[in-house]
């Protein structure tokens, strides 16, 4: 399921719209994460504080998308460009590739959300081809 | 058995009022057959559903997704029995319709998406993870039948 030259123009497409929002976006969907699906907390028990729209989840949502805006810079070639990531994630991190999966989909509520008029049923199937692309380049070095 | 609050039944109730299901209920089925292409094997009747277009324009789609949403007013008005409420349903789905279980979820998600576009922030966290363990519910009360 790789990303067509049509999917990637969606993509850059939406990401143009959304992007002045990234911040909010990572705030809110690391928010609904926690949330949702409270077993991700397991991996935020150093943080003081992992309420909805704290300061922590605030400047880790920012960091967040920030990497989704280096995919979306790279999107022609996800695996050598989020290689660095991936190393993180694979190494340090060490996050169970299933929570990419969870987290993506809460991106994908907040986009809904945020932008009701842009989230076409076009642009949410190649957003989320690109996020599950994503998630698998951050899964390259895992094993 | 599933435990609700009190909370979180007024949450659904409330999420569900706000709801048109003659608008959600297409759009989510909508978004299912284009984020999802290969669920277009269950809809072999339903003539042209092979683009995004195509799919947004089709009356049988769009019949179908109220069909689907309407159902979902029986879980909402039956929370304590959602189980048996779907058993019908379930077995249809199994032995009729040959549904793979995994799809459910598929609707599940796209439901949850169709609902954040028209709620907005009033979908806020809280509410979200209601919803969604609301929908839980329904899609294994759909698995409950299977083999």
């Amino acid at each position: 399921m790789s990303l067509t030259q049509k999917d990637k123009a969606a993509v850059k497409a939406l990401w143009a719209k959304i992007s002045k929002s990234a911040d909010a976006i990572g705030s809110d969907a690391l928010s609904r994460m926690l949330t949702v699906y409270p077993q991700t907390k397991t991996y935020f028990s150093h943080w003081p504080d992992m309420s909805p729209g704290s300061a922590p989840v605030k400047a880790h949502g920012k960091k967040v998308m920030g990497g989704i805006n280096l995919a979306v810079s790279k999107i022609d070639d996800l695996t050598n460009g989020l290689l660095e990531l991936s190393e993180q994630h694979a190494f340090q991190l060490r996050v169970d590739p299933t929570n990419f999966k969870i987290l993506s989909h809460c991106v994908l509520v907040v986009v809904s959300s945020m932008f009701p008029n842009d989230f076409t049923p076009e642009a949410h199937v190649a957003f989320d081809k690109f996020l599950t692309a994503v998630a698998l380049a951050l899964s390259e070095k895992y094993r | 058995m599933v435990e609700w609050t009190d909370k979180e039944r007024s949450t659904v109730s409330a999420i569900w009022e706000k709801i048109d299901i003659d608008v959600i209920g297409p759009e989510a089925l909508a978004r299912v057959l284009i984020v999802y292409p290969w669920t277009e094997r269950y809809f072999g009747t339903f003539g042209d559903i092979f683009s995004a277009t195509a799919v947004l324009g089709n009356a049988k789609v769009a019949a179908h997704g109220k069909v689907v949403l309407k159902a979902l007013d029986s879980a909402v008005k039956n929370m304590d029995n959602i189980k048996a409420t779907y058993a019908d349903l379930s077995r249809l789905h199994y032995e009729k319709l040959s549904v793979d279980p995994d799809n459910f979820k598929l609707l599940a998600d796209c439901i949850t998406i169709a609902v954040a576009c028209k709620l907005k922030s009033a979908l806020n966290p809280q509410a979200q993870a209601t919803w969604q363990k609301f929908l839980s519910v329904v899609v294994d009360a759909m698995s409950s039948q299977y083999f």
